[in-house]
Order: C-alpha cells, then structure tokens, then sequence
C-alpha cells in the first residue's frame, strides 16, 4: 500500500472537516475582530487587530450577562425537571407489570410522530389560564412532556436482568426502593445521554421561549440574540460575538461529554 | 423518602413559578420604551425633579408590536409606555389602554392635527403624542441643479420630468428614486396624496377599486415601469449610503431619523448635497401619513393617575425641547419648533409644510395586516404578474375578508 | 403473598409513570386536541379580549387558507425544502458516514466528532454566521466561487436563490446527526457478508450497492422520514435569516402558522395550520413507509 492509500482517505476527511468547521471558525475570528472591519471585500479571515471589545459591548451595554444566567438556570432547571419526570416512568414502562402498560406505550410511541408544534398555540392558551405565559415555568413545561425521553431510558432499561430485581423482591425491598438503590446506579450512561441531550435541547430552544417570553429580563440567549440582531444587523463583529457566546457554552458540554452523547444515540438508533 | 422526593420536586416547580412573579416594586412606574427614545429616556428623565422611579426596558422596534400583545395575553403589560401611532386603533379595540383624562386634552393644543387625530379612536382621545414625524423626499441638491432644478418640484407630472432629468444626469446604470418593494409606505403616501380613502367610511370594507386609488397605483407602478425606481425589496439594498452617495438613487423617501444618519455615514463633501422637500401630489404638494409615537396608559397599569402625571411632565415643552436636542426626535407642538430652532432649519422646517398637509390613515385595528397586504398585492402589479384592474379587485378582496369579523362586531353592537 | 407482590408492582408502575403522563396529557394531548376544536373557531384578537367575541365557523378557516395565496406559496416553498433537501441531506450524510466508517481512516473519533459539531451549536447563533457568509459582497461564500470565475450571487436576496441558500445552511447544520444514524447501521452490516462479496471478486461500487445498500435501507427509510418531518418543520432559519422574504421565498409552513398566530393573533386559523402541517407530516410518513415496503426494502 502506498502512502496515499493508507492516508488518502484521513487526508479527505481532514478536509471534510475544515470545510464543515469553517463557518465556527470564521465566527470566532471575527467576534475578535474591531468593529467595522469584517464587512469589507476581500473578507478578511483572520482579525488584524484583536480586540475584546464587542465582548465588552455585549456586557455593558446590552447585558448580556443576564440572558446567560437564564439560559443556564432554565437549561439546569429543564435537566433536572426532565429528568425527575422521565426516568421513573422508562423503568416502569420497562420493567414492571401494570395494566394498560403496552397500549400506553404504543400511544405514546405513536405521538412521537406529532410534531411539537400543532399545540403550541391552545398551549400557549392553557398557560395563560395558569398564569404561567412570560415566566420560567412556562418555558419549563415542555420538558415535561418529554416523550422521546421516556423511550431512551425504557430502551436502555429492557437490558436490566429481571432476575436481579426479582432477587430483592424476594428479599423484601419495595419496588421504589429497588429503583434507587439497585436499579439507578446501572443507569448512569443513560442518565448522562438524556441530561446532556435535554440540556443541549432546552438551551439551543428557540421558538418556544420566543413565543413565551415577553419580559426581556426574562429572554434565553437564543432569543436575546434574535432581537439584538434584528437592530444591529449592520454590526456583524458584534453579532459574531453574540453568536460565540451562545454557542460556546453547549460546545465545550458537548466536547467534554461527547463519548456519551454520541454511544448514547448510536445505542438508541440501533434499536430504533 | 417518598415525602422528601415529593418535596423536591415540589420545590423545583416552585422555583420557575416564583422567578416569573412581578418584580416591580411598589411605587415604581414600568415603562416600556423603542429605539432612540428608549436609549435616551433615563437621561431625560434625569432632567424632570420630583418624579416616581421608573423602571424603563428598551424593545426593538422590529418585535415591539408583537411583544405587546403577547404581553396582554399574558397579562403583562407595563403602567405605560411609548407606541406607534398605526397601534393605537388596536391596543383601544382590545381595551389595553385608557382613554386620555379631560384634564391633559389641552396638551394637545397647539399640535399637528393631522397626528391627533390619529389618536382620536370613537371620538376620544387615547393617546397623547410624544414626537411627530412623516415621510418626505431626502434628495441630492447637486445632482438636482445640475438637471436644472432647484428642488424637486410640487406636482407630478413636473416631478417625474425632473426625475427623468436626474436620472441621465446620474449616468447609466443609476435610478432616480428607491422605493422598496416591500415597503407599503411608498404607495399609502401616493395614496393619500391622490386623495384616496383606502377604506370605506366606517371602515368595514376596502375601497382599493375607487378611482383615486388606482390613480394613485397607475402612477406607483409607472414610476418602477419607466425605470425611475429599481424593482427591489429593501434587503437587496445592502448599504443605502454608499449608494445614496454613488447617485443609484436620488431621491430617498424616509423620516426625521435618516437627518442623523446623513450627517453621520454621508461623506463629508456630500454634506452640503442634501436636502429635504415635501412630496409631490397630483396638483400641488401631496400628503403623507403623520407618524411618529405616542404615549400611553396601560389599563393594568397599578397607578394610573401617577402615570398620567408622568405624561404631562413629559409633555412639556421644556421637556419636549430636551428630549429633541437628545434623539432629534420632532416635537409635536409647534411652539417647541421656533423654540428648538427647527422652523429656521431648511432641511427640518420641510417636515412641517408635509405635517401640514398629511391626512391619517384608516383607524382600524386591523389595518395593518391590510396595508401588508395591500403592498403584497402592489408587488405583483409592479412586477407585472397581475394588472391594476385585478390588483384592486383583490386589494378589495383581501381587505373585505380581513374586515369581515368588525362588521360582524359593528353588526352585534360590540364594536366602533 | 405472590397477589400482594403482584399488586404492589402494578401501583408502583403507576405511580412511577404517572407524573410523566400527567405532564404529557396536559401539555402535550390536550394542547394538540385543542389545536382541533380551535381551528373551527375564530379566536382572534377580539376573542382574546373577551371570550363572547368567539365564534364558530366550521371549516371556515380550512376553506379561507386554501384560498389564500400566501398559504400555497409557504406549501409549495416547504415541499421545495422537501424535495430538494431530503436527498441533499441522506446523500451527504450518508457519504460522511461511510467516509468515516471505512476502514483505512485514522482517528476516527476526531472526525466524528468534529462532522457532528454543528448540529449541537445553537440554530440561531449559526443561523446569524450564515447570514454573513452568504452576503453578496463580503461573504466568504462569493469569495470562494469568485476564485472559480462565478460571478457574486445576490444569496439571500434573490428570490431564487434564497431557499437554495437556507437549504445549504440547514444541510450543513442536520447532517451530522444522521450521519451516526447511518454509522450505526453501517456497523451493523455483517462483515463477513462484505468479506465474501470481496473473495468473489465485486468491486467497491458493487460491494456497496449489493450488499451494504439492501442492509441499510431500514435506516435509509427512518433517516427519510425524520428529515422530511425536519423540513416540514423549519422555522428559526427564515426567521432569523431572511424573515420570509425576498417576495416571500422563504415563508414555511410554520413560519406562516407563527404570523397567524402570533403576529396577527388569529389563533383559530393559526391552529388550522397546525394541524394540517401535523397531516402534511402523517401521509407523507405512510407514503414513505408504502414505498418501502412495496420495493421489498423492509
């Protein structure tokens, strides 16, 4: 085999990759870059002067320290709130016997085909009776209802051998505490894949909390910067900035956690 | 351990419960703000002694209408705030606001009468303008005179000679005059300037089919026809100075906040270029539509009178001059004008003469989704898909079906 | 003793589900029923303001969006996404997943990892990132195909070429995603079967439609169906990108459901849209799902 046999295919997918990562790395240069200077022709690639200022703009002047902490407080609210919720339920739907527990499931594997947002609009109603439109709440509660949730965790729970959890039956323990002392502990991946696929969900959300929200004090950072860039779609420095900070938060989660995020969905997709 | 879960959890619904609760504290006034105005109103109410606290969140003008009716949904509405005048119609058909107490009417006094009417909703007054403002024609003097002409002249058929004249002394590849596409304020002004009603009296239909109106759209489209305007929206414009300086275009229909804007992204030895006249109308100077914002009380608001308060200081002429040397924002009483200057400034006393002549627009709440469609309709005139004669008919189609559930309203007695 | 056990599972089982169900009949089952009977209403802004202002119209607002021409255009402009970005979108992923699957490729958790990065980043940020490498002058975009002689292209500003532009950017920003689907059946194919058809003498084109192609067509079909359900779903792109435009180009099927609803606030028609975007969706998945089984592939 020659050289290029045995490496052309890294040297294709390093170039793959350069192209697919282009567009990240072009908004992290220019977020660097003085204002004014990045809409010019020929469009510079890298900042000939890097400055931290339109970083310091979006503090000062447009706070966006605030839409930051909401966005980390609903994301940690969501992922424990959803996590509550869902887990629970896939073991049960997994591993105990109650009645209407297949024709349930069927529903709801049936409903993952409805698209989120037929409802959005009588849900928006319904909160509004509950008092919830314009606060956390409201934008919590579709994490509740998380369905494919529900199916990650029972898909992963059916591989739980039944005779372990028999055994402590036998033994005495009640089903609940069977869950939580010998059941969760085997759940970690699991746990791990949906708490990071929640909170990348709950922080890239967009539409929701732009139809929720009307207090600006209130705004994620996805909203916050649609309404920005709708005023300053000149200054593109600034935006790039905005754009860097909404991004790289979820980024460095996914890139830290990325062995578990991805086993997870290749888990899940295989028996899907 | 089942109760100390069930608290948990209890716990952490709480917890998005309790940060969306008010968190206005009591004898704050909220104030809902856009734009320049917003940015500048912590300094001028620096200005005013002896006022309550206020706490004011800017909007942007882009997301500001929608925010205030998700707001009154979800019953979130600040004590009072700033609105565009084409709101007002809307907010009052939905009882969002309170009508102007007998006591500030003579506010009025003295104002444009074009603009307060437009906040005379059923014969009351709902809101108090805070600035005025209207199109007009932003053109280049130099390329004008070298055409021949002084300033762009009063009547149509004049203006468009003049504007063919500019046209070649540009050079080829230029137009004379930029009116977006998806703009609907080109073709109102031209409207109303033919003398065109729009809607029908008690606005419950749409009278687009009326002869003043397809006037009005014959000259519209000639204009784009003979190659007096290019046929673009105003996305495909990326930058209107550069352009504006190029000489593309010569002729920029737009308001008092494109002064700023000139003297800042113009190049110098274009300063002195530029200047501002009135539109033209078919027999004279023609009309435009009175604009700008007003402001008003929310019917939720927790103090209403102190609110009200608020308002008259804010309509003081001493504060009206303040906020105009702030954000260059045209006050709304003419005594403030003499006083700030503005009658003696050529390029600013142009607004007046056009104030002067402008009509208002149909006070219905649902005129703006008309008047977009309107110009979607206007669009494929302009683009050839359809012909005048058609495009009306379904101006009228389209207005009719929009206005269908105020006459149901009107019918039942449950509307004005 | 064993009916007791049996019991106490059964409410633990229900006990454990029912909040999940709770939370999901409230403010998923009864929203989306909801969406019905609202569609056959004219729930507008008057209604919002009082509630006697509602009125029952029937199939008044089925009837009023099939007349409206801006409902066809966002129809015609989705199934536009449709058709062009489905197989746009399972050819490329499909492609990076082979590329990193093969076997001669080095550090493949790197550029696994790195194919992927796009479709965790926030649509919006990204959206805006787009929207800058496609301007006409000074977007890297032009300046690339300028280095080949093709003159700048007005991207986002043409009524042509804007749907192509977010088309690329939604191609770019999804890919990765099905790319581990495709991985994951990839590596489900059974090797030996490969090795055989190699001993035979089959070239790697005909290994791959022989073999690997009929053993990945269930994932095909799934990867088909979840980005049609994605296309039809398309909405931050032209609202952060193009807000509809040029003359409307870019409008979706929900980017129009979001002005009914929440920029005119006709709720009534809005949850109309919804809920023939939700039958748009059914019948093209049991189209989908026919097709297959009727060509033999599952």
């Amino acid at each position: 085999m020659t050289w290029l046999t045995r490496n052309g295919l890294t040297l294709l997918a390093a170039l793959v990759a350069l192209v697919v990562l282009l567009p990240l790395g072009w908004m992290v240069s220019v977020s660097f870059m003085p204002p004014g200077s990045a809409g010019q022709f020929p469009p510079p690639l890298i900042p000939k002067a890097p400055t931290l200022a339109n970083y310091a703009t979006l503090f000062g002047t447009y706070g966006v320290g605030r839409y930051l902490l909401n966005s980390f407080l609903i994301s940690c609210l969501a992922t424990a709130l959803a996590l509550t919720f869902t887990v629970p339920a896939g073991y049960a739907f997994a591993k105990l016997r109650f009645t209407g527990r297949n024709a349930v499931f069927q529903a709801l594997v049936g409903a993952l085909v409805v698209p989120g947002q037929i409802g959005m609009l009588p849900l928006f109603l319904e909160l509004k009776a509950m008092g919830l439109v314009n606060s956390y709440g409201g934008v919590l509660v579709p994490w509740l209802a998380n369905i494919f949730g529900i199916f990650l965790v029972r898909q992963f729970c059916l591989s739980i051998p039944t005779e372990m959890i028999e055994a402590a039956r036998v033994d005495g323990a009640s089903e609940w505490m069977i869950f939580r002392r010998i059941v969760l502990p085997t759940l970690k991946p699991v746990l791990v894949t949906l708490a990071l696929f929640v909170f990348l969900g709950s922080w890239n959300d967009f539409m929701w909390p732009l139809i929720i929200l009307a207090d600006q004090d209130l705004y994620t950072l996805p909203v916050a910067l649609a309404a920005l860039s709708r005023e300053h779609v000149q200054d593109n420095e600034l935006m790039m900035a905005g754009s860097v900070f909404t991004v790289l938060p979820v980024l460095v989660l996914f890139l830290i956690l990325q062995r578990h995020y991805l086993d997870g969905l290749l888990a899940g997709s295989v028996k899907g | 351990m089942n109760l100390a879960r069930r608290t948990f959890v209890a716990g952490l619904l709480a917890l998005p419960l309790a940060s969306g609760c008010a968190r206005r504290p009591e004898g704050t006034l909220e104030f809902w703000a856009m734009g320049a105005e917003a940015e500048n109103l912590p300094a001028l109410l620096a200005t005013l002694p002896g006022i309550p606290r206020v706490q004011v969140q800017p909007l942007p003008w882009t997301a500001a209408h929608e925010k205030l009716l998700t707001s009154y949904a979800g019953n979130s509405l600040p004590d009072l705030g700033q609105v565009g005048n084409s709101w007002i119609a809307e907010l009052a058909a939905i009882d969002a606001i309170l009508p102007v107490p007998a006591a500030l009417i003579p506010l009025t006094h003295g104002q444009f009468p074009a603009v307060v009417d437009t906040n005379r909703i059923g014969n009351r007054l709902m809101a108090l303008p805070w600035y005025v403002d209207t199109r007009l024609q932003f053109y280049r003097r130099d390329l004008f005179a070298r055409a021949g002409y002084a300033a762009p002249p009063p009547t149509w058929t004049e203006w468009k000679r003049a504007l063919h004249k500019v046209k070649a002394v540009a050079g080829p590849g230029n137009y004379a005059l930029l009116m977006p596409l998806n703009e609907y304020e080109h073709l109102t002004g031209i409207a109303l300037s033919a003398g065109a009603s729009l809607l029908n009296a008690d606005g419950t239909r749409g009278a687009f089919a009326a002869p003043e109106f397809r006037r009005a759209l014959a000259f519209y489209k000639s204009l784009y026809d003979e190659r007096l305007a290019p046929v673009a929206s105003s996305t495909q414009i990326s930058n209107v100075w550069n352009e504006f300086s190029r000489g593309y275009f010569s002729v920029y229909p737009s308001g008092p906040w494109t002064i700023g804007d000139m003297k800042e992204r113009l190049p110098r030895d274009l300063q002195r270029s530029w200047a501002t006249a009135p539109f033209p109308g078919p027999r004279g100077t023609g009309s435009s539509t009175p604009g700008g914002s007003s402001l008003v009380v929310y019917k939720s608001a927790r103090d209403p009178a102190a609110a009200w308060t608020l308002v008259a200081r804010l309509l003081a002429s001493s504060t009206q001059k303040e906020l105009q040397s702030l954000t260059g924002d045209l006050p709304p009483t003419r005594s403030v004008w003499a006083a700030t200057g503005l009658t003696a400034d050529p390029i600013t006393a142009a607004f007046a003469t056009q104030l002067d002549h402008a009509r208002a627009l149909p006070k219905v709440p649902e005129w703006e989704r008309i008047v977009t469609e309107m110009q979607n309709v206007a669009e494929l005139v302009v683009r050839g898909r359809t012909t005048i004669d058609a495009g009306v008919r379904e101006m009228d189609k389209r207005a009719d079906r929009l206005l269908e559930k105020r006459r149901w309203m009107i019918e039942e007695g449950r509307g004005s | 003793m064993r009916e007791v056990a049996v019991r106490a599972e059964a409410r633990a089982g229900w006990a454990m589900t029912a909040p999940a169900l709770a939370a999901i009949g409230l403010f998923f089952v009864v929203p989306a029923v909801a969406s019905l009977g609202l569609s056959f209403t004219d729930f507008d802004i008057y209604a919002l303001a009082n509630l006697n202002n509602l009125r029952f119209i029937g199939l008044e607002n089925y009837q009023r969006l099939l007349t409206n021409p801006l409902f066809w255009q966002a129809m015609r402009n989705t199934l536009w996404f449709v058709v062009l970005g489905v197989p746009l979108i399972v050819a490329l992923s499909l492609s990076a997943a082979l590329l990193v699957h093969a076997k001669t490729l080095r550090w493949k958790p790197l550029w696994r990892v790195a194919l992927f990065a796009p479709f965790v980043t926030t649509l919006v940020a990204t959206a805006l990132v787009w929207n800058y490498l496609l301007h006409t002058r000074y977007g890297l975009i032009n300046y690339a195909l300028g280095w080949v002689g093709i003159p700048p292209v007005d991207w986002l500003g043409n009524p042509h070429t804007a749907l192509p532009a977010i088309l690329l950017f939604v191609a770019w920003k999804t890919f990765g995603y099905n790319m581990i689907i495709f991985l994951a059946a990839l590596q489900a194919v059974n090797a030996d079967l490969i090795d055989a058809a190699r001993v035979d003498g089959a070239g790697a084109w005909i290994r791959f439609r022989h073999v690997t192609l009929p053993a990945i067509a269930p994932t095909m079909l799934l990867v088909a169906i979840l980005t049609v359900a994605g296309m039809f779903q398309l909405f931050a792109e032209p609202y952060v990108m193009t807000q509809g435009g040029p003359a409307k180009s870019t409008v979706t099927v929900l980017y129009f459901m979001f002005e009914e609803g929440f920029k005119w606030w006709n709720l009534g028609s809005g949850a109309a849209v919804a809920f023939i975007l939700f039958l748009c969706i059914f019948v093209t998945t049991l189209v989908q799902m026919q097709i297959a089984r009727r060509s033999g592939a599952i």
